[in-house]
């Protein structure tokens, strides 16, 4: 990709998950460490929905955590346009009004004290972007962007139902004009009737604004409708990506095949399903090699011993040694 | 579904909505809470409205009459022919516009220790809270050995502090606050671990982290997203320790060091009756000792009222 808006370049996140020294102490134990992501690369061109899937456990939310800075990577680094992003305190107001981040559970993504009006102008009045009572209006208008009425400004979350309150939640992140919105599962709390709108309006907007958008989902559904590109996760590495579309007719990694092979079809087509086999293992003590391979069908001696690197495959990168060997 | 234009021609005022609203209901439905809310009430109406409503300012030499001592409740004075309701003290006081007075000192005292409290224990719960980790150990450690404590120890402890500090001259002036800073500095831990809690659990909301996200300063979250969220069961404490610095001021007052005797408060006022109740002029302590009993119960039934009404468990 020539020019991407966001490049991450082998971002790792370890959390310490020790017990209390002094337990360590006496029982003569070593730290211990939890490693969420490791060495994830990848890129997101503007204008792209760039989607992260994987199981609970697999490190989507850490990614979107730290791109938009409320964790630290432990190593790595995250570009933005140019310039780092990773550095915690130290972006530049200029830059974080750039990017903004949907919350998964609209029932906590909103102070349930403040009125709508103010949940949405914060961003304006917090990056100075607007005067008081030209923030009010604003604030009126985008609601009226997202679906809703600009009367509600006065009203507060409860008076919302989930939909409507990730609506607010939308127009809260559109406040500060970004180039840039991390999606963290933004319809898993919702119905199902609910997702099909908020996941139009999501797009509506990408093309009335020219969003870029990280969207973290576990629902293989939600990806194949918003996305131009996806990266698949395993415990916390990322084991494939490849474009939209060709990842659901052409998986090239095992673990892809697998989880596409346990989603069920509408179609009721009498194909077999198979269930996703096994557990992820404990990120703490992560198996040797290659992490997937207690349970990848195609594993042999060396996927034990080498972790395997990203490499070029019809429809993108994928990191596993099977394709090296023609047994994929 | 959201589209329609939202019509709601006339907003319900917020005078109808704060009696329309659960706790408004709760509280018209217990008939405790209205009984004390009335007593208290009238306590501290009598007390803030005292220069207006006493018929004398006892504090005021040029307008006693030592020939009025030991007048009891009731009866005309058999040399002056006055009357006094509750009577009159050994230097022809009226009770009731003493204990008027006494109750304005003994609130005001109070409710200054407990704002005191609330905004030590509130800057240091949030803090706490926020920060976490070494320094959140260290402060509720701090706490902890202050719990530990007894109130009225950690109160006579900053009193004796106090007095080697100020000057003589201004002992007096200056005890009233030394009185509050010495009843806050006991109270403060309540405030600072239900503060502490509450925040530890709205942190990790994600109202909290969409205004991290955009860089908000960490005070403001603190202050207007974290505070406002946690206020309940602050005022649930804050309510029941008026009760208890009421209380404590009383307590102090009547062991000596608490307001000066220019400024005497309940605590005060049944010190020096008690010393009159052998000789069997009851009412000098009678009356200060019913007013305090009634305030401290009112406020108290008060707060475990709301408390119960706000905690949704109950419901």
């Amino acid at each position: 990709m020539s020019d991407p808006l966001v490049k991450i370049d082998g971002l790792t996140r370890r959390f310490d998950v020790s017990k209390p020294w002094l337990n360590r102490v006496i029982e003569r134990e070593d730290k211990q460490f939890l490693t969420a992501n490791a060495d994830v690369s990848f890129e997101i061109g503007r204008g792209e929905t760039f989607a992260l899937v994987g199981e609970s456990g697999s490190g989507k939310s850490t990614i979107a955590k730290m791109v938009v800075g409320l964790l630290a990577p432990s190593a790595g680094t995250i570009t933005f346009d140019g310039q780092r992003i990773d550095a915690g305190a130290g972006i530049p107001r200029s830059l974080r009004r750039r990017f903004q981040m949907i919350f998964q559970d609209p029932f906590a993504s909103l102070n349930p004290r403040w009125r709508v009006g103010e949940i949405i102008s914060e961003p304006i009045r917090t990056f100075g972007l607007m005067n008081a009572t030209d923030a009010r209006k604003e604030a009126g208008r985008l609601l009226e962007v997202v679906g809703l009425s600009a009367n509600d400004v006065n009203k507060f979350p409860h008076e919302f139902s989930g939909g409507q309150r990730q609506r607010i939640a939308i127009a809260r992140a559109l406040s500060s004009k970004p180039e840039f919105i991390v999606c963290d599962e933004p319809t898993s709390a919702l119905d199902v009737s609910v997702q099909a709108q908020i996941l139009n309006l999501m797009r509506d907007l990408q093309d009335e604004f020219g969003l870029t958008y990280l969207l973290i989902s576990h629902d293989l559904s939600v990806v194949r409708h918003m996305s131009s590109r996806i990266g698949v996760l395993y415990l916390g590495r990322l084991v494939e990506v490849a474009q939209g579309k060709k990842l659901f007719t052409e998986p090239q990694h095992p673990y892809t095949r697998m989880l596409l092979d346990a989603v069920p079809d509408l179609a009721l087509s009498g194909r077999r399903r198979r269930p996703v086999e096994g557990e992820i293992p404990n990120p703490i003590s992560p198996p040797s090699g290659c992490a997937f391979h207690p349970r990848c069908p195609l594993a042999f001696d060396r996927c034990k011993q080498e972790i395997p690197q990203p490499r070029q495959t019809p429809i993108g990168q994928a990191a596993c040694h099977a394709l090296d060997h023609a047994v994929a | 579904m959201t589209t329609e234009p939202n019509p709601t021609p006339k907003e319900p005022s917020r005078l109808y909505r704060m009696w329309d609203s659960d706790l408004a209901y709760a509280f018209r439905t217990a008939p405790v809470a209205i009984a004390a809310t009335l007593v208290a009430l009238i306590i501290i109406g009598g007390a803030v409205f005292a220069p207006w409503l006493a018929t004398m300012n006892p504090f005021n030499p040029a307008e006693l009459n030592l020939m009025n001592g030991f007048t009891p409740p009731m009866e005309p004075n058999a040399f002056t022919g006055e009357t006094f309701l509750m009577g009159a003290d050994n230097q022809g006081r009226d009770m009731l516009s003493t204990i008027l007075y006494g109750t304005r000192t003994s609130l005001f005292v109070g409710a200054m220790a407990v704002l005191f409290a609330m905004v030590l224990g509130i800057s240091v719960g949030l803090f706490a809270g926020w920060r976490g980790g070494w320094v959140d150990s260290a402060l509720m450690r701090v706490a902890d050995v202050q719990l530990a404590f007894p109130a009225i120890l950690i109160a006579l402890l900053v009193f004796g502090i106090a007095r080697g500090f100020i000057p003589d001259n201004l002992r007096d002036q200056l005890a009233i606050w030394v009185l509050i800073v010495a009843i806050g500095l006991s109270d403060w831990v309540q405030f600072a671990r239900v503060v502490r809690g509450a925040t530890m659990v709205e942190k990790n909301k994600e109202y909290v982290q969409a205004a991290r996200v955009i860089g908000a300063h960490p005070v403001k979250i603190m202050f207007r997203h974290i505070l406002p969220n946690v206020m309940g069961p602050v005022l649930v404490i804050a309510t029941i320790s008026l009760a208890l610095a009421i209380i404590a001021e009383a307590t102090l007052s009547f062991l000596g060091v608490g307001v000066p005797p220019t400024q005497p408060s309940l605590g005060t006022l049944i010190r020096i009756g008690q010393s009159f109740l052998i000789s069997g002029e009851w009412w000098i302590l009678l009356f200060p000792a019913l007013t305090l009993l009634a305030l401290a119960l009112s406020v108290n039934l008060l707060g475990d009222w709301l408390r119960d009404a706000l905690n949704p468990r109950l419901r």
